[in-house]
């Protein structure tokens, strides 16, 4: 049991600011699940091995989360005292030895594999001062800052911030940057109505997909009276395509149970379940060890922080089913049964896990609550739309240069994150489309690539925000081998408990196959078009209410496609 | 006189094997909010969740067996089938199958003689596909018995699986 006080935590904070730490060499290789599957965990035995043989015990290794651009991995980031960082991307073994030997040993940067100077976290001070801060000395100026790159400047961090910098197995990393004082602030200084207040003020939407105002759930869970309630975060990420969340579990843990922590506060509730799925074993591993470190620091258990606030968080391993997103799904799924979903009202906020009042809000939105709550509403609104506040975080993939998870002030253009972030499209292939939302979302074409990315905006053009996948497609694929793709997946994942779910989608799936494979008959787009709408206004639960979407999309934007693909 | 019937768990499983389990199924206990991830801990021991196993779950907890039975057929991670040596995974996110992730589970279909949720005949290889193991950066992706491949290719395919006995 942890003893820890508030002061306690500050001490430890100004003492990472301020402290010695900053006087040592410090190389940080980035471990996200891509990292260690490009080879990451080699790179760090080498590294290790390199620096024994060579002497070098004053250089600390931190193993952090993912570094945002997947497509450069395995990426080592080598710090030494009084000088910029230099990230260096494609490492393997050879590479590392001679990192160690000329840039820790003898100072000089090699160059034949830097990719950027200074630090994702350190990017704004870096625009402020137009280059290196001041007591960094600039090692090779012709390596470009990292604030020149577009895949970053173009980023703005909030979920994100801790990325690349901190080890998620280190609650004093976190401490020291500036984690854990939102709930400090929440339990010592807030009532629960100030905290509801506050994130509704804020306007932040749920990330998960619908964009509802998280401060609102809130508030209508806090105002059903009962003595037991529960908050949930949702990390079941199984839209494919999709993984900010297991990016932010693997980076960022602990700033998801503070979210918690404090959601607990507002609404009264003193238990809350992570739901995360089974198949990212590195996430469950690293949010398990943070709920036990927490506990030792008394932010999280009994009476937290000598606030007398009590407050504890389980994780539950999901066992792969996309229906299990769904709120009332992954209830009954915590509940230890199958993962159906169940009409609504009564709402999960009246009756939810247990039959008691219930939140459930996704990574994303949990990892923004403890900036809003110390920084203020006001803050949070100093960046996106003044209808969707804040920032967007995008896993970027497919047929573009820069593949990766990046975060956007919502509002931010298509056209950039494809062609600038992501760096455009790869060479010989030319843009098609960008499928946003994964199977309930759509695709946006070449014509309305400059659309804004908001939730309205997105909708109007046939595509959702989602959760954030955003797979870009090149003019090589079929509008309707992709329609058929998604549609496989909902059929398959439909958990088979109303007719439209389970027959709708399954006789869908065979007019798509029906016409990918040329045997298409006239009357084909027609029927998909009434089978999606009667499946859009009759499914239980979302996830088949929207399986439609990306059908009516394709045939919105490359109708063509299909009648062809009838007539040949 | 007659002969007693053997038990059919102890068909397919070894006394360790069994005791194991029990373990498990002790440490669990009969709460149903457990049985998914006691569930989970039987998948990883034993490989698979046949019915005898259901059943004797459902013995020393309570939990009646068409629960058990509901619950296993429903999640992807449970699996009522034995399986093979060596478990390939091809990833069918959208990531993976726009980059050609189609094509390598056509390759390992034809070349190695085996349809989808099964296993080869000589015990080597169990083939299925999954969703999304959030690497897209990587994609497309092969993962065999949960090492993850990325940027495969069709014609490397072999080489990777060649390492597999």
């Amino acid at each position: 049991m942890g003893t820890k006080s508030i002061s306690d935590i500050n001490d430890i904070r100004d003492k990472i600011v301020n402290g010695a730490e900053k006087e040592s060499a410090k190389i940080y290789v980035h471990m996200g699940t891509c990292g260690i599957a490009s080879g990451a965990t080699e790179v760090l035995e080498s590294l290790k091995k390199d620096l024994k043989e060579n002497n070098i015990k004053a250089a600390k290794i931190i193993k952090t989360g993912c570094a945002g651009i997947c497509s450069k991995e395995p990426l080592i980031t080598v710090a030494m005292p009084g000088q910029e960082p230099i990230i260096y991307e494609y490492m393997d073994e050879s590479k590392v030895q001679r990192v160690v030997r000329e840039h820790i040993i003898s100072g000089t940067v090699v160059k034949d594999f830097a990719f950027a100077r200074g630090m994702e976290a350190e990017i704004q001070e870096r625009i402020e001062n137009k280059g290196a801060p001041a007591g960094q000395k600039v090692l090779d100026s012709s390596i470009p800052g990292i604030e020149e790159i577009p895949f970053f400047k173009l980023q703005k961090q909030r979920v994100m911030r801790n990325r690349a910098v901190i080890d998620p197995n280190n609650i004093e990393h976190y401490i020291g940057r500036d984690g854990y004082q939102g709930l400090i602030k929440a339990l010592s200084e807030m009532s629960a109505e100030d905290i509801l207040k506050t994130v509704l003020d804020s306007g932040i939407r749920g990330r998960g997909g619908a964009g509802f105002p998280t401060g609102l759930k809130w508030k209508f869970a806090a105002q059903t009276e009962n003595s037991t309630k529960y908050v949930l975060c949702n990390a079941d990420e199984g839209d494919p395509g999709a993984y900010m969340d297991r990016s932010v579990l693997e980076s960022d843990p602990h700033s998801i149970l503070e979210g918690m922590v404090i959601a607990g506060k507002a609404i009264g509730s003193h238990k809350g379940y992570v739901y995360c799925r089974a198949e990212y074993p590195l996430a469950v591993e690293i949010l398990n060890k943070a709920i036990k470190t927490a506990k030792k620091y008394n932010l999280l258990g009994e009476n937290i922080l000598g606030t007398g606030f009590d407050f504890d968080i389980e994780v539950y391993e999901g066992a792969g089913a996309f229906v299990c997103g769904e709120e009332t799904a992954l209830m009954r799924s915590i509940e230890g049964f199958r993962g159906n979903p169940r009409p609504r009202p009564p709402f999960p906020a009246v009756a939810g896990l247990k039959e008691k009042p219930t939140i459930l809000n996704n990574v994303e939105t949990l990892s923004n609550i403890s900036q809003i709550v110390a920084k203020g509403s006001d803050w949070f609104k100093g960046i996106g739309t003044e209808k969707s506040p804040g920032t967007k975080v995008f896993s970027i993939t497919g047929d573009i240069n820069n593949v990766g998870c990046v975060e956007v002030p919502i509002g931010t253009k298509l056209s950039s994150i494809v062609n600038e972030i992501g760096g455009g499209m790869v060479e010989g292939k030319n843009f098609k489309a960008a499928q946003l939302g994964g199977p309930s979302g759509g695709c946006i074409p070449l014509e309305h690539l400059d659309v804004e990315v908001d939730y309205e905006t997105l909708q109007e053009y046939g595509a959702i925000m989602g959760s954030g996948g955003l797979i870009v497609i090149s003019d090589t694929q079929s509008a309707v081998d992709i329609a058929r793709f998604f549609m496989q997946f909902c059929q398959e994942e439909a958990c088979g408990k109303c007719i439209p779910g389970r027959e709708g989608t399954k006789q869908m799936l065979n007019i798509l196959n029906r016409i990918y494979s040329g045997k298409g008959r006239t009357d084909d787009i027609e029927k998909l078009e009434e089978l999606a709408l009667v499946i859009q206004s009759t499914a239980l639960c979302a996830l088949c209410k929207t399986s439609a979407n990306p059908v009516l999309s394709t045939l919105r934007y490359f109708r063509k496609e299909y009648e062809e693909a009838i007539t040949a | 006189m007659v002969k007693e019937k053997k038990p059919e768990i102890e068909e397919s499983l070894s006394q360790e094997e069994i005791q194991e389990l029990d373990k498990l199924i002790d440490k669990h206990g009969a709460d149903e909010e457990q049985l998914i991830p006691l569930l989970e801990k039987v998948q990883v021991l034993l490989g698979y969740i046949p019915v005898s196993v259901q059943e004797r779950i459902s013995n020393k907890t309570g939990i009646p067996p068409n629960h058990i039975y509901g619950v296993v057929s429903f999640y992807s991670y449970f699996s009522m089938e034995a399986k093979a040596r060596h478990r390939i995974q091809v990833c069918m996110g959208t990531a993976c199958y726009v980059k050609g992730g189609k094509e390598i589970a056509e390759k390992i279909e034809a070349d190695y003689n085996i349809k989808l949720g099964e296993s080869t005949e000589d015990g080597r290889f169990t083939y299925e596909n999954a969703r999304c193991f959030g690497a897209c950066g990587l994609a497309p992706i092969l993962v065999v018995d949960g090492k993850i491949f990325g940027k495969v290719s069709i014609d490397s395919v072999d080489a990777i699986l060649d390492e597999y006995k």
